[in-house]
């Protein structure tokens, strides 16, 4: 018998290790509470805020999180250029909005104009995700997951470096729209116009896609490949056809996402995919990836979680300029559910190994 | 099997449509416009032109072979109807490309459609373009198809006579750089061959005539040249080796003598993606574990030297840079562990991910004010000494800033020495680990993670020493690279550098030590070098990566394994006599 | 005879599944054992989790005296349990050499230091390291094969090497997961006959999961039958031959069962003999 002492110690350094790194983080968030609580630098309003803020910016990550997790369910891979699949909707929608402001119909039909730059993003992006996944993705499949992930991280820099090629490094200022600007005034609290209108464009673009997966034929169908492929296939379902389907409906959804992010940001340009795509991936991994409700969720958690976060856990604890580290919250926690429960909060128990 | 004559043209039309639209898609992005400033051979070719042509020539040869039968005999003029069909409707799109501009603003969403872009595709206005356009895509086309109709021996060597003086014309600047300051007929050599970008014509010409000529002589008796050398006694074959090596190692050293600091930095930085690259190599290349967030050993590297020896306010010790540096590698090798612990368990694609979000934390820490009294924050550190060397007592003076009395690396051409000696260092360690009983376990942990533990392989412990090791070259990196800025900024740690090390690896050849040399030339030398090349340096890794993917899994310069198989002789007949032995 | 594995009242479930249900089971020292049972009896499972891939639910497994169960694989390995796949699973893209040397990681002890440092106590480890593994290959008649990759050698020559990876853990129990899988009838009398020399030469308990009963009537010493996650029989060949509820297990239990284990005898041997023969 050699299980020698070394092994041992380092059995415990892991273990060790993994509790001391969740006590550390139940330490700063309960601490971090505690204190703000006590300390009350915000106001009520404040806290609304960002809430409100979280919730606006959470459905937009949701809505980009479907795309992951529909495209995971099916395939088991990880479209690293979702991200730029939502930038070039952004685009997209960024240069039919200035068209329509341009000509004045964005004034007069504020409604109408926003429907039309998020369904010219949302076609743009479904364009540029079927084109990937003809030339990056459908040969691969198969291969070993390391080779389709390699191949679209390659993609997302192509398309990222594609995109400053066409449209310069430069920052595209959004047209502002007169309809979205200021707030609307509930019980008393001002909530600003474009927070409402995004959380309710987004909310009215996930029950569509909802809908369509639980209650068409073709929704159906996409559940049983991403079952069993095989079986699917055998029972006379064209696996091609709707795998294409799902990456076009989560392309949509990021191309959606897009228009939206860009109202809120009043800015585009070719990297802004990058931060937000890595963020809308923890959504999907938090609600459990392969999981469409559970997308949905973690985009919502974790837009609120970002927003609060850096006022609520890390302002009273001496951390300064804590907003510099919202980001930081996001990865920490996409870094925690990875280690700790990479099955999600609504995911089935999926085994280390899958 | 018989291809239909409708079949034939519609792959015809169809492959110039693409190539076209590769060509418009280039135009698009800007880069035929910059690299139009670019001559491959002087006044005549510039690199835009060139590679409107490669893709010209490529859709002809590309439908030449589609137009061929395999099992039949080769029907020129079915070839030549086809790859001029190809080069046709190339040229066709790009006349349409330009005419749509001329009649669309294409400006206003496009920002590189611009007016010189058009002046220069229109070859300064005027209308004669339309016609050149079709003749030059029909030349191209049929260029194409006498390339892919030669026989095999003329083919290869004019290809690479092509290649090659397409490298020569590309580097020429830094030839003549070299030449122009030696004795007069050298200098005057370098103005006969070489022109301020490119190639003169005649320089042009000797290169590809000698290159054709070279290359035939090579393969017809490149077995003859090998078995001359087997031939050769065995003392003769080992000093043959050193002698060649004793050359090599001249040419190494006495290089940055030669070339100035320019090269002498651009070596220095190869030097230093080749050391991530080693680095990165254990982790991916030999455990298979992707990870995403290299930079961050990289970055504690550069910290730990920038803390221990920089004589700015953040400086905390004034250590010489040589007691610092093996200090920066055991710190990052902890940092390795102290990630790697927690990562252990995952697997695949998600590690991949974890990694990165623990690349982009250290990054925000880094940068953040809340570490800023220990890190700088976004001021970063700045005033790191310069290594010295000289005498002991030199060595344990503490005044500051230290005065350095020996031979100080001030600059790229000394730090040349120490990247590229730490480089070495590092390859020969990656190469005795990969023969080891460890690089034999990090290997089976890659092919099958079950198996290997099955087989007794404890695989925390050798994961978790995949990603110290691999930590330790990283951080290497970083503190060789920390003296060569004088500086640290968090913003250099961008998530880019990681993906950098991941194309050169895959480029090289995962896995493959060699592979990460050739990686970190082509991918990270030839942008430094090129400046019209390095705007559209990550371009080209998305569509390296994906390309290789595609279709060279394996990499430019396979490791081991592969290249010895590919060397076995014959397999099928083994495998008759396996089968053979087994039943008897 | 001592035992040298036993299995005590072991149950493992997956989720509602009972797919080992309180099975005992001894192997002895040195002896030849199999294990069969209609598809989906539970056998690979067993297998998993003698080797610890599966932790069990209840009860416990001992080697040598000793309790392994809680052990982690490469742990068990390391006591002398040794295993080849069903589907081979041996590292394609390394060549037949590298497998067995890493099958022989345990006995080698150099650490990275001095593997980097090229000490003379490495190389001549190494060096005995390539002696072993050329002698495992020439022992499973791989000779000359060694710098094929794995991937490239043909099937049959695949299995042998497995079997020459899992002998270079120098195991005290072997365990074959249908070691004859796709075999002609000719490489199968082969196989018979080789894993009698790995017990006479090298004194290697071996357990067998096989659905060749050709094989595992004339090889075996100790049969147990599994059906359902359930032990139904245990006993030498010709007790398990005529044993009526192993009968029924592979006949008796309406005609999809029947059928499945009739097609697979049949795909697996041209001349099928089921126990009920």
């Amino acid at each position: 018998m050699r299980t020698s002492f070394g092994e041992r110690l380092l059995d415990l350094a892991v273990n060790g290790f993994l509790w001391g790194f969740r006590i550390l983080i139940v330490v700063i968030v309960v601490l971090g509470t505690f204190l703000t609580i006590r300390a009350g630098k915000y106001t009520s309003e404040q806290w609304i805020d960002f809430v409100v803020f979280g919730i606006s910016q959470g459905s937009i990550y949701a809505l980009i999180a479907l795309g992951y997790t529909m495209v995971y369910g099916i395939l088991r891979m990880i479209n690293f250029a979702h991200g730029e699949i939502f930038m070039s909707g952004a685009f997209g929608g960024y240069f039919i909005a200035t068209w329509l402001t341009g000509i004045g119909f964005m004034d007069k039909y504020p409604v109408f104009g926003l429907i039309i730059s998020m369904m010219f993003g949302m076609l743009v992006s479904t364009l540029i995700a079927l084109l990937v996944e003809r030339i990056a993705y459908r040969p691969l499949r198969g291969a070993p997951r390391l080779v389709p992930l390699i191949s679209a991280i390659g993609a997302s820099f192509f398309l990222q470096y594609t995109f400053r090629g066409f449209f310069g490094p430069g920052v595209y200022a959004y047209p502002s729209m007169k309809a979205l600007d200021g707030e609307w005034i509930f019980f008393g609290i001002g909530i600003l116009k474009v927070q409402i209108v995004v959380t309710i464009a987004a909310v009215v673009m996930m029950s569509i896609l909802y809908s369509i997966v639980m209650f068409t034929k073709i929704g159906k169908a996409m559940r049983a490949v991403s079952e069993n492929k095989d079986v699917a296939a055998l029972m006379g379902i064209d696996v091609n056809r709707i795998i294409v389907t799902t990456f076009a409906l989560g392309a949509a959804m990021a191309g959606a996402a897009g228009v939206l992010y860009a109202l809120t940001y009043r800015q585009v340009n070719f990297f802004t995919g990058f931060t937000p795509g890595i963020k809308a991936f923890t959504a999907a991994v938090l609600g459990g990836i392969g999981n469409i409700p559970g997308a949905m969720v973690g985009g919502l958690v974790l837009g609120i979680v970002e927003s609060v976060g850096p006022a609520l856990f890390l302002d009273s604890i001496g951390i300064p300029r804590p907003y510099q580290l919202k980001d930081a919250i996001a990865y920490i926690m996409l870094v925690m559910i990875l280690l700790f429960r990479p099955s999600g909060i609504l995911g089935e128990r999926v085994s280390k190994k899958a | 099997m018989m291809i239909k004559k409708e079949n034939l043209i519609w792959i015809a039309i169809k492959t110039g449509l693409l190539s076209g639209v590769i060509a418009i898609f280039l135009c698009l992005i800007g880069m035929i416009e910059v690299f139009s400033k670019r001559d491959v051979i002087e006044h005549i070719i510039t690199l835009g032109d060139f590679i409107l042509l490669v893709s010209a020539v490529s859709a002809g040869i590309i439908a030449a072979r589609a137009a061929s039968n395999p099992d039949q005999e080769k029907q020129p003029l079915k070839n030549y109807l086809a790859g001029a069909l190809a080069g046709l409707t190339t040229g066709i799109l790009i006349i349409a490309f330009i005419g749509l501009s001329q009649t669309i603003n294409l400006r206003s969403v496009f920002l590189s459609a611009s007016p010189s872009l058009f002046k220069l595709l229109t070859f300064k206005g005027g209308t004669s373009w339309i016609w050149i356009y079709p003749s030059i895509g029909l030349a191209s086309g049929l260029l194409g198809t006498t390339l892919f109709l030669l026989p095999e021996k003329f083919r290869q060597p004019i290809t690479r006579a092509i290649f090659i003086t397409f490298l020569m014309a590309l580097f020429s600047g830094l030839f003549r750089v070299i030449m122009i300051n030696r004795a007069g007929s050298i200098a005057k050599l370098a103005k006969y061959l070489f022109g301020q970008t490119g190639l003169t014509l005649s320089g042009a010409t000797i290169f590809f005539v000698a290159i054709i000529a070279i290359s035939m002589f090579w393969t017809a008796r490149s077995k003859n040249l090998q078995e001359g050398f087997s031939r050769i006694p065995k003392a003769g074959q080992t000093s043959l080796r050193v002698a060649l090596y004793v050359l090599l190692a001249y040419v190494v050293i006495m290089l940055p003598q030669v070339s100035g600091p320019f090269i002498a930095q651009v070596v220095v930085i190869v030097s230093l993606y080749a050391l991530m690259g080693l680095g990165l190599n254990i982790t991916l290349g030999f455990a298979g574990l992707l990870d995403l967030g290299f930079v961050a050993f990289f970055a504690v590297g550069a910290y730990t030297v920038g803390l221990l020896t920089s004589y700015g306010i953040f400086g905390l010790q004034h250590i010489p840079f040589w007691v610092a540096v093996p200090i920066a590698v055991l710190v990052a090798m902890m940092f390795g562990a102290f990630l790697g612990l927690p990562v252990l368990g995952v697997r695949g694609d998600y590690l991949a991910i974890a990694t990165l979000g623990f690349g982009e934390i250290v990054r925000l820490l880094a940068g953040s004010d809340f570490l800023a009294p220990f890190f700088g924050g976004p001021q970063g550190i700045i005033g790191i000494q310069k290594p010295c060397l000289g005498t002991l007592g030199e060595f344990l003076k503490v005044d500051v800033p230290r005065i350095c009395n020996g031979i100080e690396f001030g600059g790229p051409k000394e730090i040349y020495y120490l990247a590229v000696a730490s480089a070495i260092l590092v390859a020969f360690i990656a190469l005795r680990l990969q023969k080891s009983r460890l690089g034999r376990a990090w290997m089976a942990i890659r092919e099958d993670e079950d198996v290997a533990e099955a087989l007794g392989i404890n695989l925390i412990q050798t994961k978790l020493l995949a990603y110290m090791l691999g930590a330790a070259f990283a951080g290497l990196g970083g503190a060789i690279f920390t003296v060569l800025v004088g500086s640290i900024f968090a913003t250099s740690m961008q998530l880019i550098v990681s993906i950098n090390v991941v194309a050169l690896i895959i480029v090289g050849g995962m896995g493959s030590i060699p592979g990460v040399i050739v990686g970190a030339i082509a991918l990270i030398g030839m942008p430094e070098l090129l400046r019209e090349v390095s705007e559209y340096r990550f371009l080209f890794y998305g569509a390296a990566l994906i390309m290789m993917m595609l279709a060279k899994p394996e990499g430019l310069w396979p490791s081991q394994a592969t290249l010895r198989e590919l060397h076995h002789e014959d397999p099928g007949e083994d495998l008759d006599v396996a089968s053979s032995q087994a039943k008897a | 005879m001592a035992i040298i594995l036993s299995a005590k009242k072991v149950i493992k479930r997956f989720g509602g599944l009972v797919a080992v249900n309180s099975v005992d089971f001894d192997i002895p020292e040195k002896s030849i054992v199999s294990i069969i049972g209609p598809n989906g009896a539970g056998k690979t499972t067993f297998f998993n989790m003698i080797t610890g891939f599966g932790k069990i639910d209840e009860g416990e497994i001992s080697f040598e005296g000793t309790p392994i169960h809680r052990l982690r694989p490469d742990q068990i390995t390391n006591r002398g349990i040794s295993r080849t796949y069903q589907n081979i699973r041996l590292f394609p893209d390394m060549t037949a050499l590298e497998n067995i040397l890493v099958g022989q990681h345990l006995f080698l002890h150099s650490s990275w230091i001095s593997a980097v440092l090229g000490t003379p106590r490495v190389r001549a480890e190494e060096q005995m390291a390539l002696e072993e593994a050329q002698r495992l290959l020439n022992f499973v008649n791989l000779k000359g094969k060694g710098d094929m990759l794995a991937r490239n050698l043909p099937y049959g020559a695949q299995r042998r090497l497995e079997i020459a990876r899992a002998l270079a853990t120098k195991p005290k129990l072997l365990l074959l997961d249908e070691p004859s899988a796709g075999m002609n009838p000719r490489e199968t009398e082969d196989l018979t006959e080789f894993i009698h020399r790995i017990r006479d030469d090298l004194g290697i308990a071996i357990l067998l999961i096989e659905h060749h009963m050709r094989v595992v009537m004339g090889i075996s010493e100790r049969i147990t039958v599994l059906d359902y996650g359930e032990k139904i029989a245990e006993g030498t060949p010709s007790e398990i031959q005529s044993n009526p509820r192993v009968i029924e297990a592979y006949l008796g239990r309406g005609a999809a069962t029947e059928g499945m284990a009739n097609a697979h005898e049949r795909y697996s041997d041209n001349k099928t003999e089921t126990p009920s023969q």
